[in-house]
């Protein structure tokens, strides 16, 4: 086990990127601790499973470095990194049996058979496969295969670190959540650094300590959950996290008041004035009806349970309302109130801080 | 529910009845019924019972061809499966050299059996061929006129020339089919070359082979053409397969019966032995 840092990494699938958007990865630097529980997020093709990739050493980076703890490992092959893999679509060997395909990785290892006799054993009992243990993988429904793939991920103790490629995607949701479970518990039970590659937030902050948030190639945040969604460092974290995400609208920022089509709001604390595209964001549990303030039209209401979501524009833009379920609803209402405590200032997509914290 | 009896549906399948029976059933039953008459000529058939397969079967000439023949089959099944199969694994996977290596791969088989039998009968040859020639100048003593050994070595070579790019076209389509997380979950189980081909690369090929193996040992068991050609069975009878054996029989000698009777009984083996390789083929993939 050891820590992982990525060192003005970078990688393009083209031989010689020139433009930004050649770069399916842009050059990051990171640290890892060692033993954490990381999620990366972000819509497909945003450079999750390159960035996976580069560190089980399946894709040499097109520069900057993988450090191990202190070991340089950029040059070194897949095998010798001692890392286990989950991929997205199950991979059984055919012709194995579901016991053989546990004990494969330890087997090529050389480990003694009573050793690998007892790993299968506890690995079978947690992914629930003990009965079929003799059963030939092939002819095994999809499920049952992604679980023999997440067991031969797990079946090694003294991996630097589990990857999971969205391993998840195959499995029905009632398993999904009882495999999630399993992999904390794990987690907490052996501290092995666990990397959980994503698109679905729910899954990511479940699973997590850190989520790392990406977007077209960069990493755009790492942080808790919890500041992922307080304080987002940009707008995509800010519309990705959360369910709607975060309300965005386009603004002038003067002081501590923002001006949103004609409308003043005022802000939790003064801002310099700034060059650029300027935008307020505001989470839609922050937000409430209101006989004054800013011009709201209602769309719709959606019941979701626990709370009702109200869809609707302002200014021309979606903007979205959560209010828990015990609270009344106006039966009409033409204007919204905006919590200034949490209200965020974007320029350029880019969170800034207020005066008085940047100072 | 019920679901409605109407016999007139038989009608439907009338057609293809008519066009197998045409096309399979009918000419098959002449040669059985061949097989089971003698003639003295003039149209006049008698019944002869098994006779002519008692014959056929005690015949020494006809169980050494059968030997020879089992043994060609093996030797090129053996030959040229292992080798498809190491082609294949060292194809490139993709760009322009998989293209050009698929088009050099798939010449031979574009090429009439007798014109192969041709190119290798003249390549051969001491006094003109490039292949005969070169060896004489060498100072090896090669001659496939003359030479049992030199004509079976000629007519393997020219089989394994002719065919194994089938056996390597089959498999590399087996190998394209394999989806890359495999090969990354096995570098990441650490998985040796061996346990790649074996565990992966392998199972994946498994129903091409089997119709490679068939395909493989059905031709080389029925060859006639190229032998014809290039050997015409020779020399003495070191190269006379079964096929050849019988077109003596049936046009040389007219011998119509036992013809009919060596058909038969050639057909069942072909039958039999293609079963076997299906069985035990598939016998291990069915296998939870």
């Amino acid at each position: 086990m050891a820590q992982i840092t990525f060192d003005n990494l970078a990688h393009s699938y083209l031989p010689a990127p020139k433009a930004d958007t050649d770069w399916a990865l842009k050059p990051m630097s990171l640290t890892w601790r060692d033993g954490g529980a990381y999620a990366l997020l972000g819509s497909s093709g945003c450079g999750k499973t390159t960035l996976l990739n580069i560190i089980s050493g399946l894709l040499h980076p097109s520069q900057g470095r993988v450090l191990f703890g202190d070991r340089d490992v950029t040059d070194l092959p897949t095998a010798e990194r001692n890392i286990a893999q989950v991929f997205q679509f199950p991979v059984v060997y055919d012709t194995m049996s579901v016991r053989e395909n546990l004990a494969f990785p330890l087997k090529n290892r050389g480990l003694p058979s009573d050793q690998i006799a007892a790993r299968v054993d506890a690995v079978a009992r947690m992914i629930g496969m003990t009965d079929t243990l003799d059963r030939r993988a092939r002819g095994l429904t999809a499920d049952a295969k992604q679980k023999i793939s997440l067991g031969r991920g797990m079946v090694r103790q003294d991996v630097n670190a589990i990857l999971f490629d969205e391993p998840l995607t195959v499995i029905d949701p009632q398993m999904k959540w009882e495999l999630r479970t399993q992999l904390k518990a794990l987690h907490r039970e052996f501290g092995h650094t666990m990397i959980y590659v994503t698109h679905d937030q729910t899954e990511a902050l479940t699973f997590a300590d850190e989520v790392v948030v990406m977007s077209e190639g960069r990493v755009v945040q790492a942080g808790t959950p919890q500041s992922l969604f307080d304080a987002p460092a940009h707008t995509f974290v800010g519309y990705f996290i959360g369910s709607p995400g975060m309300n965005l609208l386009d603004a002038q920022v003067q002081g501590a008041t923002a001006l949103v089509a004609g409308t003043a709001i005022p802000l939790g604390a003064p801002y310099a004035a700034r060059h650029g595209r300027v935008q307020i964001g505001i989470r839609p549990d922050a937000v409430r009806p209101a006989t004054e303030g800013l011009p709201f039209r209602l769309i719709r209401a959606e019941d979701v349970g626990h709370h009702r979501i109200l869809r609707g524009e302002v200014a021309g833009a979606p903007f979205n309302l959560v209010i828990p379920e015990d609270e009344p609803i106006p039966a009409s209402f033409d204007r919204v109130a905006l919590d200034p405590a949490r209200i965020g200032v974007f320029v350029d997509d880019w969170r800034i801080d207020p005066l008085e914290r940047a100072a | 529910m019920d679901k409605p009896v109407n016999n007139r549906a038989w009608f439907l399948v009338l057609p293809v009845l008519v066009i197998v029976a045409f096309s399979a059933v009918i000419p098959l039953m002449t040669v059985v019924n061949y097989s089971v008459q003698d003639t003295f000529g003039n149209n006049q058939f008698f019944w002869n019972g098994l006779g002519w397969f008692q014959d056929v079967l005690e015949s020494d000439r006809i169980r050494a061809a059968l030997g020879r023949q089992l043994l060609f089959s093996a030797i090129i099944l053996a030959i040229e499966i292992p080798l498809g199969i190491f082609i294949a694994l060292n194809m490139p996977k993709r760009g322009f050299w998989a293209s050009l290596v698929l088009v050099l791969m798939a010449l031979p088989l574009l090429i009439p059996w007798n014109v192969v039998g041709t190119i290798w009968q003249v390549f051969g040859r001491v006094d003109i061929g490039l292949l005969g020639h070169t060896l004489a100048m060498l100072g090896i003593d090669y001659n496939y006129v003359n030479d049992p050994w030199d004509a079976w070595a000629t007519i393997i070579v020219m089989d394994v020339w002719h065919w194994t790019s089938l056996v390597a076209l089959l498999c590399y389509a087996g190998l394209q089919s394999i989806p890359d997380a495999y090969y990354q979950a096995a570098r990441i189980d650490q998985a040796s070359r061996w346990g790649v081909f074996r565990y992966i690369e392998l199972p994946k090929m498994q129903g091409v082979l089997l119709i490679a193996v068939l395909l493989r040992f059905m031709d080389s068991f029925m060859i006639y053409t190229e032998p014809f050609v290039v050997t015409g069975g020779g020399p003495g009878n070191a190269t006379t397969f079964l096929s050849i054996d019988l077109v003596k029989m049936a046009i040389g000698q007219f011998d119509l019966g036992p013809a009919a009777a060596f058909s038969l009984i050639y057909f069942l083996v072909i039958l039999l032995i293609s079963w076997v390789f299906y069985t035990v083929m598939t016998a291990q993939r069915d296998r939870t």
